[in-house]
């Protein structure tokens, strides 16, 4: 335990306190139409931006197996929905498709 | 499990892999620490990172913070740690009230499973087949499509919310312009801004 401990402590620093302050400001404000109209587009964003180049990342090598992967989960998600199935059976097909590429 | 394994082959103590996990709790942020650690990046290089990269948390929190009680005052320092992008994202799509308890509930859930993934990760990683753990990287994305698809399936709104931030978060990764951790804010700066135009416009419900 050399002074990595210090590394960690910082990160935890500059990672907690963005989390914190909204709570702070924000539930003080009287919110404006527009901010709040602004809120609540903020999650569909925030999703779509990190799914999208996101997926790109998981197999890099084969990006067939992610792409095929997540369009098992976008499918079964449009017909049947959950939570459960779209996400194991995401991990299964990525994995299949992996062993069938052969990427060892 | 997929930062323990990575921890291990960087080289970290299983403690010091564990209070990354324990005390930071921000996923892709960990990822890029190891890295950067690797490739010989001071602590304060890595530090300023973090802090870009976890800055979406700000946007994040501010929505959670937009849909609670002012009443539940003395949980926002525990709410606000155990703000991820995992999460934020079950919690905005919650329909109804959001009670303290079942934030802390979930929070706590999230937590103690990343917690746990790292050490089991980090003491297995090298017994499990290379090709499912990086198969194993797809859950986290297939888990934001299940919350987003009944979303999509109602409204084309958030479809086209969602597939403008994917593509513009996308250019700008490409491009490079911005630190690494800014084109995501950029982004829902950005798409929520012009969506919060045509929302304000119509006046409909996204």
């Amino acid at each position: 335990m050399n002074d990595l401990i210090f590394l960690i402590l910082g990160m935890a620093f500059v990672t907690y306190v963005p989390r914190l302050v909204p709570f702070f400001i924000i539930s003080k404000l009287n919110l404006s139409k527009r901010f709040e109209a602004f809120l609540k587009c903020v999650p569909y964003v925030a999703l779509g931006a990190l799914i999208i180049p996101g997926v790109f990342s998981v197999t890099p090598d084969v990006p067939a197996a992610s792409l095929i992967g997540i369009g098992f989960a976008i499918l079964y998600g449009l017909i049947r929905g959950g939570m459960i199935i779209p996400v194991l059976g995401s991990v299964l097909v990525t994995f299949l498709v992996l062993l069938k590429q052969g990427a060892f | 499990m997929a930062f323990g394994i990575l921890a291990k082959t960087t080289g970290i103590t299983l403690l010091e892999a564990f209070l990354f996990s324990a005390v930071v709790f921000a996923g892709a942020s960990q990822f890029i620490a190891l890295n950067l650690l690797a490739t010989g990046v001071g602590f304060g290089g890595i530090i300023l990172t973090t802090l870009l990269v976890n800055f979406r948390h700000f946007l994040m929190s501010s929505y959670i913070a937009s849909r609670v009680d002012s009443k539940m005052k003395r949980a926002f320092p525990i709410i606000a740690f155990g703000v991820t992008d995992e999460s934020f994202s079950v919690l905005s799509f919650k329909k109804g009230a959001l009670s303290q308890i079942y934030i802390i509930v979930l929070e706590s859930i999230a937590y103690i499973s990343w917690v746990t993934g790292t050490v089991s990760g980090y003491i297995l990683g090298g017994f499990l087949p290379d090709l499912l753990v990086k198969s194993m990287g797809i859950a986290l994305y297939a888990m934001f499509v299940a919350l987003l698809m009944p979303e999509v399936k109602q409204s084309y709104k958030a479809l086209i919310l969602a597939l403008s931030a994917g593509l513009l978060n996308s250019a700008l990764l490409y491009l490079d312009i911005f630190p690494k951790g800014w084109s995501i804010v950029i982004t829902i700066i950005f798409v929520s801004g012009v969506g919060a135009f045509f929302y304000e416009e119509t006046g409909e419900e996204v």
